[in-house]
C-alpha cells in the first residue's frame, strides 16, 4: 500500500507538471465544445439538445488525447523495468497510473463537463446528474484508455492505434451516461442508465488492470 | 538477503536465434561475474532472465535465503536490482525527485538517497533536471538506488560505460564494498570489472 502510494504520487507529479497534461485536455475540451456551433449551426434549440452528447463526445476523446502515452514513456526510458521489479505487482501499477490520470485529467474534465452543458444551453436541472455521470464515466475512460495504450507499447503510431482499440470500449458508457441524461431531461426514469454506468466503470476498474500488466509483461519480454 | 543464484541448464531464444542453451552458473554472496561476449550474444536478454522480465525457453534460475530457497517473485521483489542500458529517469523532473522516488520505491528511505548522492558526488547535480545531466551524470543518478536501497544482488549492464575514469574508480570501491558485505554482482561488460570477479563467456 504504501509503495502504491509513492507511486501515485509520482505518476500525478508527472501528469501535473510538464507542460500541464490536465490543462491542454481542458483546452481541448474547450476547443471541441467551441466548434460544435460552428459546425453544426447556431440554432439555440438545436444545440440544447445536443449539449449532453456533445459533451460526453468531447469527455471520451479529451481522455483518449491524454492516455496515449501512459506506459510508453515508462517503456521507453526503461522505467517500466524498475516498475515491473518493485514491491508492488504490476496490476497495481497499472491502477496507480490509471487513478493518477483519472485524478489529473477525468475529474477536472468531469467538473468543466457542466460549464460546457450549459454554455451550449443545455437545461440547468441536468447538471446534478451530469457531473456523477462524468466522474464515473471518466473512470472507465482512463482505466480502458490505460488498456489500449499498454496493448499498443512498443508500436510505432501508437496514438491511433490506441484510438482504434479504445474506442469501441468507450461506446457502453457514453451509452448509459447520455441515455440516463435524456431521460432525465425528457423526465423519464433515468436511475437505470446511471447504475449501468456505474456497473460498467467497476468492472472497467476491476478487470482492466489484470489485462495491463499482463500486455506489459509481454511488451517486456 | 540472498546468498546464492543458481542458473541451471539455461535456455533462451529470441525471434528464431538461440542465443544459448545450457548455461550453468552460480553465484555466493561476495562474489562477482563479469558477463561477456559479442554484441548481441545475449548478455543483456540473461541480466533480463535473471531479473524474471524475460523467460527463458529451458532452464531454471533459484535463490537461495539465509534459511533456504526462496520463492522466485519474492527474492526478485526484495533482493535484486537492475540498472540497465535505459536509467529509468524522466527527464523533466529534477535529478532528487527521480532518486527518491527510486529510492522509495525499492524501499530505502530518504536519508539512505542522500547518503548515496553524496557518496557518488551527486549534491551538486540534485536540483537539476534529468535533461540537464551528461550521459554519465545520469547513470550515476541510477547507480545511486543501488546504495540508497540495500539489496543483494546487483544486475548491471555496462554499468561503467559513460562513466569517466574517476567516477569509474569511486564505483570500483562501491562494488568492492558491496562485495565484503555479502553482496553479489553480475554485470555484463566489455572492459574488465575493476573488482575480483569471474569471467562467464555467453554465446560462445
Amino acid at each position: 500500500m504504501k509503495a502504491f502510494l509513492i507511486l501515485l504520487r509520482r505518476e500525478l507529479a508527472l501528469a501535473w507538471g510538464n507542460g500541464g497534461g490536465p490543462l491542454l485536455a481542458l483546452a481541448f475540451y474547450a476547443c471541441v465544445v467551441t466548434l460544435l456551433p460552428l459546425a453544426a449551426g447556431r440554432a439555440p434549440e438545436r444545440l440544447a439538445s445536443l449539449a449532453p452528447g456533445i459533451a460526453w463526445l468531447a469527455l471520451a476523446l479529451a481522455a483518449l488525447l491524454s492516455l496515449e502515452r501512459l506506459f510508453e514513456r515508462d517503456f521507453e526510458d526503461g522505467a517500466l523495468d524498475l516498475l515491473a521489479l518493485g514491491p508492488a505487482p504490476l496490476e497495481a501499477v497499472a491502477v496507480a497510473k490509471c487513478l493518477a490520470h483519472w485524478l489529473a485529467a477525468g475529474a477536472p474534465l468531469a467538473l468543466a463537463a457542466p460549464i460546457a452543458a450549459l454554455a451550449l444551453g443545455a437545461s440547468p436541472h441536468i447538471i446534478p446528474l451530469l457531473i456523477p455521470c462524468a466522474l464515473a464515466g471518466g473512470l472507465a475512460f482512463s482505466f480502458l484508455g490505460g488498456l489500449g495504450a499498454s496493448l499498443a507499447l512498443g508500436s510505432k503510431r501508437g496514438g491511433l492505434l490506441v484510438a482504434v482499440i479504445v474506442l469501441p470500449l468507450y461506446v457502453p458508457p457514453v451509452i448509459f451516461g447520455a441515455g440516463a441524461l435524456d431521460a432525465l431531461a425528457g423526465g423519464l426514469p433515468w436511475t437505470g442508465g446511471l447504475l449501468l454506468l456505474l456497473a460498467y466503470s467497476t468492472a472497467a476498474v476491476a478487470l482492466s488492470p489484470i489485462a495491463m500488466a499482463a500486455a506489459c509483461r509481454n511488451a517486456l519480454d | 538477503m540472498l546468498r546464492t543464484i543458481r542458473i541451471k541448464d539455461l535456455s533462451l531464444v529470441r525471434g528464431e536465434r538461440r542465443l544459448f542453451s545450457g548455461l550453468n552458473l552460480e553465484i555466493q554472496a561476495g562474489q562477482a561475474v563479469a558477463l561477456t561476449g559479442r554484441n548481441g550474444a545475449g548478455k543483456t536478454s540473461l541480466l533480463r532472465v535473471v531479473a524474471g522480465l524475460l523467460r527463458p525457453i529451458d532452464g531454471a534460475i533459484s535463490f537461495d535465503g539465509v534459511s533456504g530457497e526462496l520463492e522466485a517473485e519474492v527474492a526478485r521483489a526484495e533482493g535484486l536490482h537492475l540498472v540497465g542500458h535505459y536509467d529509468g529517469l524522466k527527464s523533466t523532473r529534477s535529478a532528487w525527485e527521480e532518486l527518491l522516488f527510486q529510492t522509495l520505491w525499492t524501499g530505502g528511505c530518504e536519508a539512505s538517497a542522500r547518503v548515496a548522492a553524496t557518496k557518488l558526488d551527486l549534491d551538486r547535480l540534485l536540483d537539476l533536471e534529468v535533461r540537464r545531466l551528461s550521459a554519465g551524470q545520469r547513470r550515476r543518478v541510477a547507480l545511486a538506488r543501488l546504495l540508497a536501497s540495500p539489496r543483494s544482488l546487483w544486475l548491471l549492464d555496462e554499468p561503467m560505460a559513460p562513466l569517466d575514469a574517476g567516477h569509474r574508480e569511486g564505483f570500483g570501491a562501491v562494488m568492492a564494498e558491496h562485495l565484503a558485505g555479502g553482496g553479489m554482482i553480475l554485470a555484463a561488460v566489455h572492459d574488465p570489472l575493476p573488482v575480483p570477479c569471474r569471467v562467464v563467456e555467453v554465446g560462445g
